[in-house]
């Protein structure tokens, strides 16, 4: 719709013309500009003098390879590391449908069998790091939790993962060792999702890895399993096959190995591999 | 405006329009095309997606029923009665229809989750609400109920109040005029409304996944199975996608065929 005052302006058409085109093309222009801004970073990435270095890791690698990715940083001046975190299918799935990764980190030695399978890795992937599960109960374990065992009472509400997920499938292994049949309320599709619903206090106990615990910060405690350590899983990393820089990303893969990269995991509760 | 056969637009309007478009069915296409045909219907009638699927249809026409019935008086009010705050009140309505379902989650769970803003009330009254079915059909009504009651206004502000005026001034109540004339006149925006929130709520995922949890026959709806499948069987994932995007445009054509609804002019209007 016209709005009125354009219509009763003393007609000027070419001017007025003119000024529609000049609106048209800036819209035209706008629209591009929008378009090609939304397309992302990685448009710009590849600076004269800089490289970056996309790096996949399973999202319960999050905080602690911030602190690899600044190690390296300033070891390897003019190189940019970029992260993506998921749930080390999904990023799997990713880098099989084309995503841009040249290191990849999973947590769990299954999914990263599949990348293998389907060619997505340009070297055998080595052990970096070993996770156990744990029971994470509110800070204070009001609820006086001290074993798996405890877990079966019908009064706790009790969370883990499905089975599909990895955090899932080490679940059912300790479970199943310990010969305990537990009724969870929900699975949950991350371990994050089960952190969260015991940090947030809809869940009494939830079964999780002891770096969950260890990076939520005060607000879960840890009920150690003592069979867990026989079911750790082990975190893989490997370069894939379509690193830009296959040098820049085996640095990075033995930073991780390296002593400082050791440490980082260490402070963040993860176990030697 | 009134023209009845429009002037032909500008070139770059066509070319555009055809790229908003190819944005929308291509994707829909691709499901259909891309899916693994060979054993779905294996994958489809498996016991964890059926499971899924009658838990979804049995929440999601809950939760319609509820949208119904609450979504109705709250139009009545917000078109028929004049109430101060009624325009933030109106626009507060909206605001589920942008939030990221995540946060629809979460501020469910402020409200009623353990922790919550009503959760000592619920403790006391020994129930739990987070982990159940009913959970489930929060969320849902939650994010459907401002389809239902946007339907229901528009077509209530569009149809007019003369015919109430008519009966109320030859002695009909209140109860009556709503019953006889308001209600008979509103049937095509209501069937609307409670199909566009049956099928908002079948899709429902993010607020449910943060809110309810997710537990096989309890409180994993079809979303939530297709979110999980994709860990292990992306093939599983996709053909219960396509499933979902079947019934999401059946209950599009549902909602939409009918051209000539109250709901549907003044949509046009606008």
């Amino acid at each position: 719709m016209r709005s009125r005052a354009l219509d009763a302006s003393p007609a000027r058409p070419s001017r007025r013309r003119g000024l529609r085109r000049l609106l048209g093309a800036a819209g035209v222009i706008a629209l591009a500009l929008g378009a090609a801004a939304c397309a992302g970073p990685r448009g710009t990435a590849g600076d004269a003098g800089h490289s970056t270095l996309t790096v996949f890791a399973a999202a319960s690698l999050t905080d602690v390879f911030e602190q690899v990715n600044a190690d390296f940083e300033a070891d390897h001046p003019g190189v940019r590391v970029v992260m993506t975190n998921a749930g080390s299918s999904d990023l799997v799935t990713q880098i099989d449908q084309g995503a841009p990764a040249d290191v990849l980190a999973t947590a769990d030695e299954r999914t990263m069998a599949r990348a293998q399978e389907l060619g997505l890795t340009a070297e055998d992937p080595r052990p970096f790091a070993t996770n156990t599960l744990t029971i994470a109960v509110a800070p204070g374990n009001p609820r006086g939790i001290t074993s798996l065992a405890d877990l079966t009472d019908p009064d706790l509400a009790v969370v883990r993962c499905a089975a599909p997920v990895p955090c899932g499938a080490v679940a059912d292994e300790v479970l199943a060792d310990a010969g305990i049949p537990l009724v969870a309320v929900s699975e949950e599709n991350s371990v994050t999702d089960v952190l969260g619903k015991v940090t947030s206090g809809q869940a009494d106990a939830g079964l999780v890895y002891a770096t969950d615990v260890a990076r939520s910060g005060g607000a879960a405690e840890a009920v150690t399993i003592p069979g867990a350590a026989a079911h750790a899983t082990v975190y893989p990393i490997a370069v894939t096959d379509r690193a830009e820089d296959p040098e820049l990303a085996a640095a990075y893969r033995e930073a991780v190995l390296g002593p400082e990269g050791r440490a980082a995991l260490g402070d963040a509760g993860f176990g030697p591999p | 405006m009134s023209a009845r056969t429009a002037p032909p637009l500008p070139l770059g309007v066509g070319a555009l329009g055809v790229i908003a478009a190819a944005s929308i069915v291509l994707p829909l296409a691709a499901i259909v095309l891309q899916v693994p045909w060979e054993g779905a219907t294996g994958l489809l009638f498996s016991p964890a997606s059926l499971q899924a699927l009658r838990l979804s249809l049995l929440t999601a026409a809950c939760a319609a029923a509820v949208c119904l019935g609450l979504g109705l008086p709250l139009a009545l009010l917000l078109a028929r009665t004049r109430f101060p705050g009624r325009e933030v009140l109106r626009a507060m309505v909206l605001v589920p229809l942008v939030l990221p379902p995540v946060v629809s989650g979460i501020a469910l769970l402020m409200t009623v989750g353990r922790r919550g803003l009503l959760g000592p009330l619920l403790e006391q009254a020994d129930a739990r609400i987070v982990f159940t079915t009913a959970a489930v059909v929060i969320a849902q009504v939650f994010v459907s109920l401002p389809f239902t009651v946007l339907t229901l206004e528009s077509a209530l502000v569009s149809a007019g109040t003369v015919p109430e005026q008519v009966a109320a001034s030859l002695g009909a109540r209140p109860s009556t005029v709503l019953a006889r004339i308001t209600l008979p006149r509103l049937a095509p925006a209501i069937v609307t409304g409670t199909v566009l929130a049956f099928a908002r709520s079948l899709g429902e995922f993010g607020a449910t996944l943060t809110f309810a949890g997710s537990m096989p026959g309890v409180t994993r709806t079809l979303p939530l199975e297709i979110y999980l499948a994709r860990e292990s069987d992306p093939d599983s994932a996709a053909v219960l996608s396509l499933l979902l995007v079947l019934v999401a445009i059946l209950v599009v054509l549902l909602a939409y065929a009918r051209r000539g609804a109250p709901g549907r002019t003044q949509e046009e209007a606008r």
